[in-house]
């Protein structure tokens, strides 16, 4: 283990760079150099399969036949491999299917998650960007009587563990009549969050007025530069506060779970977790679980394919939770 | 700043032949900065009250009071953080959130260094730091299903796995001494990417001659590392520890996926032993209470952290 923390500088990385400035013959690249590169690769790859393995073994067990779980417990590739879990949970398949009455399956209706999914976040996320970018503009770029204290107290209130504010916000959202409700769910999301105003406050004050003075001069009122110079110049950090509130969003399970337990407006992470606690027959069904789960995982596995890169990079602004 | 300062004057913008009708009631709301400001920060100034600030003070009242959310919340004072001093329930969910930190934050944080140090030396590749991202992007109720699943004792990969190699099977989350640690291997599994890529970042950041000139003074690659990596990462590693240890005391959604608490309570963190308070049996002052507690622990961890990691000073430049 001693030689994987070689850095990019201590291994010449031609035999030019590793030549001696006084022209004598080129130093050896040691083998022991050569050899932490080569066990650094062997590292890297081993924790990308760890990485994908167990998302690989959801897909196997999906594509599987429900009753070959216990004799291709081991196998890697799916023993008589069938799209018959994927067809049932998204209900493709006919009630009176005879396949539907031999085991226990559970009952899981996806479509139903998947447009409670969509529309929680959309409702989350797409008022808290615009409003939040409201706040951050005026906090960057106006001055007004309490701006400081009041930042300070945006920034105070990330300190605050989230399962703290739960208990009231569930007995406000109870109080209001919202609980199994869409705006029940998106309410604490909706207006801002803490992160989405700091995050675009930064990306604001990062970039120069100039633009924005110069409207002012010709006359522009505030509203009319937030519109037309200050959304557009920060499209991309725009685009990538959307993404992360968008995915914080999606795979949100606590909030929702507390407060959209009915099946009507169930997101897919409360769905999923109340799929498996049907535990027909004792265990749960693995296999249409898996199938969920595996549709539950495309829309990640797209934006990766697609936005690779963006996701990799934006995702250095988040945190743990 | 003066440029800024001269559309406050509501009569004439220049250029305008008209001074007297232009400063009415909706001119001075579009031009005059103060008002501009209060309308813009509004919305999110009413979902701030709504959602934090006025929880956060009502967190703490209900704490004071005997609630079922029947009856009408009783006021009985500090009752329920005395009740709680004496409650072995919740120091037992303490000593669990604790332990699962401990075994989370130290694997997670090598692994995480580990897998920076090695792309940033040994690869740029998009696709691979894409790859040891994903789990990350999967939400926690799923991870936590596929786990549960590749750990079936009687079905899943990993313990036919175990037996084929002769082991023999473990049944990892309802074993009393496992379910904790393999909790925590769940969240590691999840996390390591992010990790490793917010280091990467850092590292990154690290200007190259710094290297160059540690290599020609003569210092290997453990030098390097210990003497130059590691000092000058000192604000991501802050970061990454705070904001980490921190996620690591809310760990919820793992276990009410999995184990629920158990076997015998000893999964049961003090964010499940919260939500069993409150939401299963109704007792929101105890609950909240509860909640106080972990708030009061989280701001004492994080500041001693920050004292210790000297978290304001950077090493670079």
């Amino acid at each position: 283990m001693a030689k994987l923390d070689l850095k990019t500088a201590d291994v010449p990385k031609t035999r030019e760079d590793a030549r001696p400035p006084d022209g004598s013959a080129p130093i050896p690249i040691h083998s022991r150099a050569r050899f932490s590169g080569w066990f650094g690769y062997v590292v890297l790859v081993l924790f990308a399969i760890i990485s994908l393995g167990p998302i690989w073994i959801a897909v196997k067990t999906a594509l599987s036949d429900s009753g070959t779980l216990f004799t291709s417990a081991s196998s890697l590739l799916p023993q008589h491999p069938t799209l018959f879990n994927f067809e049932r949970v998204i209900g493709l398949v006919n009630p009176a299917d005879p396949r539907l009455q031999q085991t226990s399956f559970g009952k899981v209706d996806f479509y139903l998650a998947l447009k409670n999914s969509v529309a929680f976040t959309l409702l989350a996320v797409v008022p808290q960007i615009a409003f939040s970018a409201m706040a951050a503009y005026a906090f960057a770029r106006l001055r007004f009587y309490g701006r400081r204290v009041i930042f300070f107290l945006f920034l105070a209130a990330t300190m605050i563990p989230s399962v703290v504010l739960f208990i009231p916000n569930f007995i406000l959202i109870k109080d209001l009549g919202w609980l199994n409700t869409y705006q029940g769910m998106a309410a604490p999301y909706a207006l801002m969050t803490p992160f989405a105003v700091f995050f675009l406050r930064q990306m604001f004050l990062s970039t120069p007025r100039e633009l924005e003075e110069s409207a002012l001069i010709d006359g522009a009122c505030y509203f009319t530069i937030f519109f037309r110079i200050v959304l557009p110049v920060h499209r991309s950090a725009l685009a990538t506060l959307s993404m992360l509130a968008a995915m914080n969003a999606w795979n949100d399970f606590f909030w929702p779970f507390l407060v959209g337990r009915d099946r009507s407006v169930q997101v897919m992470a409360v769905a999923i977790n109340s799929f498996r606690a049907q535990q027909a027959g004792g265990t749960p069904d693995w296999s249409g679980l898996m199938a969920c789960t595996v549709l539950g995982i495309i829309p990640v596995a797209v934006l990766l394919i697609f936005f690779g890169r963006k996701v990799v990079e934006s995702l250095q602004y988040t945190g743990f939770r | 700043m003066s440029v800024s300062a001269q559309p406050r004057a509501p009569a004439s913008p220049p250029g305008s032949g008209m001074p007297v009708r232009r400063s009415s009631f909706f001119h001075v709301l579009r031009f005059r900065e103060s008002y501009c400001a209060w309308i813009f920060i509004a919305p999110a100034l009413l979902g701030f009250f709504t959602f934090y600030l006025m929880p956060a003070f009502r967190a703490l009242y209900i704490s004071l009071t005997d609630w079922n959310l029947l009856r009408v919340p009783k006021f009985i004072g500090p009752t329920n953080f005395s009740k709680l001093w004496n409650d072995p329930n919740f120091w037992n969910a303490m000593k669990v959130t604790v332990l699962y930190v401990l075994y989370n934050i130290p694997i997670q944080t090598v692994i995480g260094l580990l897998l920076a140090v090695l792309l940033a030396r040994l690869s740029r590749s998009i696709i691979l730091r894409s790859v040891i991202l994903a789990p990350y992007l999967i939400s926690n109720v799923i991870v936590a299903i596929i786990w549960f699943w590749m750990l079936d004792p009687l079905l899943g990969f990993g313990n036919a796995v175990l037996q084929w190699i002769g082991i023999g099977r473990i049944p990892f989350f309802s074993d009393q001494q496992l379910a904790l640690p393999t909790i925590a291997v769940v969240n590691i599994w999840r996390h390591m990417g992010l990790t490793a890529l917010l280091f990467y970042t850092g590292i990154q950041a690290i200007p190259k001659d710094v290297y160059e000139a540690a290599r020609i003074e003569g210092a290997g690659p453990w030098r390097s590392f210990f003497g130059i990596t590691l000092p000058l990462i000192r604000p991501t590693m802050v970061f990454v520890l705070v904001t980490s240890i921190i996620g690591s005391f809310q760990v919820f959604d793992t276990i009410a996926v999995t184990t629920l608490g158990g076997p015998n309570y000893a999964t049961r963190t003090i964010v499940w032993y919260i939500y069993e308070n409150g939401f299963e049996t109704f007792r929101m002052g105890y609950a909240s209470a509860l909640s106080c507690a972990l708030f009061l622990c989280l701001a004492i961890v994080t500041l001693v952290q920050m004292r210790i990691l000297r978290s304001g000073q950077s090493d670079l430049g």
